[in-house]
């Protein structure tokens, strides 16, 4: 199916209250527009509304300042509703100079409101940008609202009393931008001004120019004569489920699922690594962790990262590597062997656009192939996948008991996107977690490495240090009955059936597949995998609430699927499946169930946007109705 | 109460599994060198783990009655990291060949020797490729005729030990298959030395690159070819001693002299001396004799210990639940 997008006809700047509001942060990569992004989600979140995040940056680390591929953007959605993705228009667009207008102005709403950093549309600048008149002047930004301000001047005279030289004084611009922004949505800065206060605390003077520059730009709002049409927007809370909330992005929610599954399993982890984008911030949240059963190598490559996990495995800690998709090439031979072995290993792919080097700081879904085959010989394994970054945790914790009870890899599948979006998470009671504790086996009564629990055909966990238990194995076939190296053809034919019925098992263990939002039969299914999920939701809502009949089904567990699923889909008349990629889960799904799935495809680097689910939805209901 | 161990044999240490190398293949001979030292190590049986990549040498750990993991090619020094990582009680160790070792793994290698991660590295030199049957390795000599290099091969061959020292290496050793009490002295003082110990031993292969070590192993010209090094002791060889080694001073060279005349001027073994331990590394025929013993030893930052320690550290300073955890830093109340 082409892909197509709607305008979702709800944001509007015209009433003092709206229910959900994107504002976006652009500037160039060293104008903090992150740092002014996540301090303005806590005050959101502080304040009560549902939010989603989206930091956009780009591969360079410090690009030619101005230029256009070096927009640095932080994006926030926030509202009184369930908020699932970052919003797929903006309405209030911060745009710290020309290219950071000129890259963003196509994605704003009309009406949609722009505030302006005037001091820095100098000519050079403008000229950088590929601007031949300045937007400023020339009427281009006529449809909009336009708050124009030169916000280098109104910094340089906030921070004036604390002496620092003009370029430090100028690095405040973030700061007063977030405070006119903060006054927009009347949101309380005094998050901010502690984490201002903690991040410089050895540079007071910094500490406290920032947030006067912070304070300035409120108090602009607060008593500058605005044009008609800008004025203090209230959003309305959220109605959550009461308890204690954190706002939590899916790497950290990944990582401390890694943790708790320690925990619960009461074993040691050695997370080994080898630094990649986007991947890299897992292996900087788990070395920074070592209170906890967790120890952490970076390798000297891909390669040495998944074997140090295969060691630390066969020596009983359980081993994780991560990394994203040409990483995780590397490591198939190294996953094999685990398979091989039957050792307990975990691998995270936080995948990003491809094929080779691709788009490292982008997102995408296109290593879900190489996540279900990319092993030589018959080698299944478990994969599952993220849908949201809260789901991070749950499917660590998920990923690390399917490891070690059936003695096998498992892939955890995230992506760019969930990697470094935030949301609120009800933090959940660590007491409440059910635990699954690992034994290793230590009877030296006719021990052998192949002895196996009848009902999950996992062989014995038996580690180096334990009398009695001496044993050898490696990646040569194993005999079914001794663990020796047997050449047998019967029994090749056994050991690849055997892993096949373990990893196919384990779909008695995982929950049956459910339907998260509409019937459970009916017209449509949007069936849908990892974190499309947010945008997948929003369009269903809005497809239903238009008295449409169709349904969400997100799937989790991708090998192997839930039992039911085949089922399931055959209670509806039509499937689409929205992946960001060419089609590969679909393919599955086809072959599995022989079902007519068609697919949606975007492989842009970005997220889907609701409007595009949604115009998926309604052509396909245009084409049932032609049918009828 | 300290139960001493029991007295274990060689027997103890060797697998039920048939040895299946060609016969005369030199790994005959290690492996029952190797066995034979284990009931003399002070480590208990079911701490010994040994680990290997692919090739003939890589069978090894099949043939120990330890823990041993037979794993990926090129691949068992990184996968041994990760074994001392997760247990640093046990006694690692890596057996490996000139293919595995220093082709397909050198990078993992170098990166072991770097870090001093304490596994005694046994590196089996035969100078070709065995179990593929036969085809040039790194460490061939240029010209070495295989299935691959019909017309002789034109790669230019590295040399283990001066890898391993310019790697990093904090102990470095040469022995020979045959010479079982010299290799196993050799190995023993590997074991003793805490950090990466790695030994090359020059292994006959009697299939594809038969008697490329004769002269340094037979016992009638050996004399003139090898010369066995001892800390402190002048480098002498030949079948009365009557040869030495001495560095010229002008040229930064090693040249070989006549003993007699020349005591004073003898170059004094001196394994903790790197700069002398690259040139003797370096010597080989047909202009000099090959050096078998320590080579180089230096007592360097242990990797696996420096890990605990932080892991000690972290553990001490921070104790922390899972709970605080999820508590941690800015959260918020919903009511």
């Amino acid at each position: 199916m082409d892909l197509g997008e709607e305008k979702l006809n709800e944001h509007h700047l015209d009433e003092k209250e709206v229910v959900d509001v994107v504002v976006r942060f652009a500037g160039d990569s060293g104008d903090g527009m992150q740092l002014a992004g996540t301090n303005f989600t806590q005050a959101t979140a502080l304040y009560g509304n549902d939010l989603s995040t989206f930091p956009d940056f780009p591969a360079e680390i410090r690009a030619p300042v101005g230029a256009t591929f070096g927009v640095s953007a932080f994006q926030i959605y926030f509202g009184a509703e369930d908020v699932t993705t970052a919003g797929d228009s903006i309405d209030v667009l911060v745009a710290m100079n020309p290219a950071a207008l000129v890259t963003n102005l196509t994605n704003l709403i009309d009406g949609g409101l722009i505030i302006i950093d005037s001091g820095a549309f100098t000519l050079k600048n403008l000229a950088k940008a590929k601007y031949e008149s300045n937007p400023l002047e020339d009427g281009s930004l006529d449809g909009f609202r336009v708050l124009s301000i030169d916000i280098h001047k109104q910094v340089l005279a906030a921070v004036e009393p604390f002496g620092l030289s003009h370029k430090e004084a100028l690095r405040c611009k973030n700061m007063w931008a977030l405070g006119l922004v903060m006054w927009l949505f009347d949101r309380d800065r005094s998050s901010t001004t502690k984490n201002l206060k903690t991040k410089f605390a050895n540079k007071p003077t910094i500490a406290d120019s920032n947030i006067a520059a912070l304070n300035a730009g409120h108090a602009y709002g607060e008593t500058a004569e605005l044009p008609a049409g800008i004025h203090v927007y209230k959003v309305p809370k959220a109605k959550v489920a009461p308890g204690t909330y954190r706002n939590i992005t899916g790497t950290q929610a990944l990582a401390w699922g890694l943790i708790a599954g320690s925990e619960l399993a009461d074993i040691d982890l050695l997370f080994a690594s080898y630094p990649i984008t986007p991947a890299s911030n897992l292996l900087h949240e788990l070395a920074t962790r070592k209170e906890f059963r967790v120890n952490t190598f970076q390798a000297e490559d891909e390669i040495a990262a998944v074997c140090a996990a295969v060691g630390a495995s066969f020596a009983g800690s359980l081993g994780i590597t991560s990394s994203a998709g040409p990483g995780i090439a590397l490591k198939a031979e190294g996953m094999a062997l685990a398979a091989a072995a039957e050792l307990p290993l975990v691998v995270v792919n936080t995948q990003r656009g491809g094929p080779s080097t691709g788009l490292p700081t982008k997102t995408e879904q296109s290593d879900f192939n190489m996540a279900m085959y990319g092993r030589h010989g018959d080698a299944p394994i478990p994969v599952i996948a993220a849908s949201t970054s809260v789901e991070c945790f749950d499917v660590a914790m998920e990923a690390v008991r399917l490891a070690v009870k059936y003695m096998t890899p498992v892939m955890l599948l995230s992506d760019g996107y969930l990697a470094n979006a935030a949301e609120p998470w009800k933090i959940p009671q660590a007491d409440s977690l059910p635990s699954f504790t690992v034994t290793h086996y230590d009877d030296p009564a006719d021990f052998n490495p192949s002895i196996r629990n009848e009902e999950t055909l996992a062989r014995v966990w038996a580690k180096p240090g334990t009398p009695g238990m001496e044993h050898r194995i490696g990646g040569i076939e194993r005999s079914y009955d001794t663990g020796n190296i047997s050449y047998d053809p019967t029994n090749h034919q056994k050991m690849t059936e055997l892993r096949r019925a373990k990893v196919d098992g384990i779909a008695k263990d995982i929950p049956l597949q459910e339907v998260c939002y509409g019937n459970d039969r009916g017209k449509l299914a949007v069936v849908g995998w990892g974190s499309t999920f947010g945008a997948i939701h929003q369009a269903v809502k809005r497809a239903v609430a238009e008295g449409l009949d169709v349904s969400h089904i997100h799937v989790r567990y991708l090998s192997p699927l839930p039992r039911n699923l085949g089922e399931l889909l055959s209670n509806f008349e039509a499937i689409i499946i929205p992946e960001m990629n060419t089609g590969q889960f679909i393919k599955l799904i086809r072959s599995e169930f022989l079902v007519d799935a068609e697919g949606v495809n975007k492989i842009a680097g970005q997220p889907f946007k609701i409007g595009e689910i949604l115009s998926a939805i309604h052509k396909k209901f245009k084409e049932i109705r032609e049918e009828v | 109460m300290n139960q001493a161990l029991p007295t274990l044999t060689l027997k103890d240490f060797a697998s039920d599994q048939e040895v299946r190398w060609c016969p005369g293949c030199g790994d005959y001979a290690i492996l029952k060198a190797i066995q034979k030292l284990m009931p003399d190590l002070d480590t208990p049986k079911e701490n010994q783990v040994f680990v290997s990549g692919i090739g003939c040498s890589s069978r090894f750990p099949y043939y120990m009655n330890t823990f041993g993991f037979h794993t990926i090619h090129g691949r068992a020094p990184a996968i041994a990291t990760g074994v001392k990582l997760a247990n640093p009680e046990l006694d690692v160790w890596v057996i490996t060949g000139d293919g595995d070792g220093f082709s397909i793994g050198g990078n993992h290698m170098m990166h072991v020797l770097r870090r001093n991660v304490d596994l005694q590295i046994l590196l089996f030199n035969n100078e070709i490729y065995g179990l593929t049957k036969g085809q040039y390795s790194p460490t061939s000599q240029v010209g070495i005729r295989s299935p691959s290099s019909p017309t002789g091969s034109i790669d230019s061959p590295l040399s283990p030990c001066l890898v391993a020292l310019g790697s990093g290496g904090a102990f470095i050793a040469r022995s020979i298959d045959t010479e079982a009490r010299h290799l196993t002295e050799v190995v023993k003082r590997g074991h003793e030395h805490r950090g990466a110990a790695f030994v090359e031993i020059l292994q006959n292969c009697p299939i594809y690159n038969d008697g490329i070590f004769e002269k340094v192993k037979d016992k009638k010209v050996a004399p003139d070819f090898r010369v066995e090094v001892v800390h402190g002791e002048p480098l002498t060889f030949g079948k009365e001693n009557e040869k030495g080694i001495t560095l010229n001073r002008t040229s930064l060279q090693l040249e070989v002299v006549s003993v007699e005349g020349n005591e004073d001027r003898l170059l004094i073994h001196d394994e903790t001396n790197k700069t002398q331990a690259q040139l003797v590394a370096a010597m080989a025929g047909p202009d000099f004799p090959v050096a078998v013993g320590v080579l180089y030893h230096e007592e360097k930052a242990l990797f696996i210990d420096d890990t605990q320690t932080q892991v000690e550290k972290a553990r001490s300073i921070k104790k922390s639940s899972l709970e605080e955890l999820l508590n941690s830093g800015h959260t918020w109340e919903v009511d």
